[in-house]
């Protein structure tokens, strides 16, 4: 974690680091980094996970059931956001909040104390725009096949005065366009924030410790130790949240998309 | 900030083991699992919601039969009422006719009683005239002498009679 001796960087742990070289693909060299590492990780968890809920009992399980927890949970915000068409974009979703969910979570295990540091994947605005950027490219394909050119009327907000509109055809249209930006930005933004604060407050224990004064310790690394358990409970909520703030807006801008207004 | 910083060298690599690992999350998990899932869940909510109505349907049917069981029941006992009605009606009406044949019988039985004593009694005042006529017949001869014709003597009590 420490860069060097006594110099602790809160961003050290954003770094991608090549476990080892891969192959060249197109001029670009493909290496196996950390972040692929995680990414593998949170595959596996989440196949491992959604395994126990395959067993199709008719009285579930405790596994089970938490699987049909969360499988359910996506159908209804979709059935609730979309309505019945919203079934075909539940696998879409389902593995989006899910994706994000699992590597959100993963990137908060303490397993920085056996020395394995947890790489938190969504806190890279590659990834998180590129989920972004895919989602808002299913919205303007669905809404494009489904409505044609009609789906442009999304931009004419309803009852709106016709000589309103030079004014709020370009205010919905930026707020359109802004859409991927905001969707990834705010999960990229969100992780990376609590990442940072809680290595900064990692970073006063550690040299609260280390400091030559006695009286340092008790004053400035206890109070930080507390405040880390606090905001690590939150991050954990964070985590959760954005998870869902992802899906959630994924599934509304999908509701924009097929069925307009 | 490393996310920036490293981008243009990490973002070929990191597209594509996102590809990689996105793409089999929703291959085998969005498209392969999740399904999978819900038809169990929608299978076991089928389930529940046909039991549920099953179970509705056998109430309605014990309702109903219930139902017909009392009808039954009403529909016997006003059977048997109505039975012994016709029972108790048809003992009136055969009494009252046997009473009205016995009374029929008494009164015919009484009027040849009473036309016997009329023939009687009319036998009877025939003969006291007769019997008077020729009594006053020889009254007349032992006292007068004069032979008296038996069709006056008759008069002669006819009329003594209806004097009194």
């Amino acid at each position: 974690m420490a860069a060097e001796e006594g110099k602790i960087d809160p961003m050290h742990q954003f770094e991608v680091q090549t476990i080892f070289d891969g192959f060249n693909l197109g001029g670009h060299q493909i290496a196996f980094t950390n972040s692929a590492l995680w990414m593998l990780v949170t595959l596996g968890a989440l196949w491992l996970f959604m395994l126990g809920g395959m067993k199709r009992q008719l009285v579930p399980t405790r596994w089970q059931a938490a699987v049909e927890g969360v499988t359910g949970f996506i159908s209804n915000m979709m059935h609730t956001n979309i309505g019945p068409e919203g079934r075909k974009f539940t696998p879409y979703v389902f593995s989006v909040f899910m994706f994000i969910l699992a590597a959100n979570l993963l990137g908060m295990l303490p397993l920085g104390v056996v020395g394995i540091h947890p790489f938190t994947v969504t806190s890279h605005i590659t990834i998180t725009g590129v989920l972004a950027i895919v989602s808002f490219a299913i919205v303007l394909v669905v809404g494009f096949l489904r409505h044609g050119f009609h789906f442009f009327s999304l931009f004419v907000p309803h009852g709106a005065p016709w000589w309103m509109l030079p004014i709020l055809v370009p205010v919905e249209f930026v707020s359109f366009m802004v859409r991927p930006f905001s969707l990834g930005l705010r999960l990229f933004v969100a992780m990376t924030a609590g990442h940072i604060l809680l290595k900064v407050l990692a970073g006063f224990v550690i040299n609260g410790m280390n400091a030559d004064a006695a009286w340092v310790a008790p004053i400035v690394s206890v109070p930080s130790f507390i405040l880390m358990v606090g905001i690590s409970a939150l991050e954990l909520l964070v985590a959760v949240i954005q998870a869902y703030v992802f899906a959630l807006l994924t599934s509304l801008y999908l509701n924009d998309a097929v069925n307009l207004h | 900030m490393p996310q920036i910083a490293q981008i243009s060298e990490t973002f070929a690599s990191q597209l594509f083991w996102l590809v990689i690992a996105f793409g089999l999350i929703y291959v085998v998990i969005g498209r392969g699992m999740l399904p999978k899932i819900e038809a169990t869940v929608e299978q076991r909510d089928r389930r529940i919601a046909e039991d549920l109505a099953a179970a509705e349907r056998a109430r309605a049917e014990a309702d109903a039969r219930e139902e017909a069981y009392r009808a039954q029941v009403e529909a016997n006992r006003a059977e048997a009422l109505k039975v012994t009605q016709a029972a108790k009606d048809a003992a009136a009406r055969a009494t009252e006719q046997r009473v009205k044949a016995a009374d029929a019988d008494i009164g015919r039985r009484v009027d040849a009683a009473e036309a016997d004593i009329r023939a009687a009694s009319a036998a009877a005042l025939a003969d006291i005239q007769d019997v008077a006529a020729e009594a006053a017949q020889e009254m007349v001869a032992k006292l007068a002498g004069a032979s008296v014709p038996r069709e006056r003597a008759a008069q002669a009590v006819r009329a003594a009679l209806a004097n009194g």
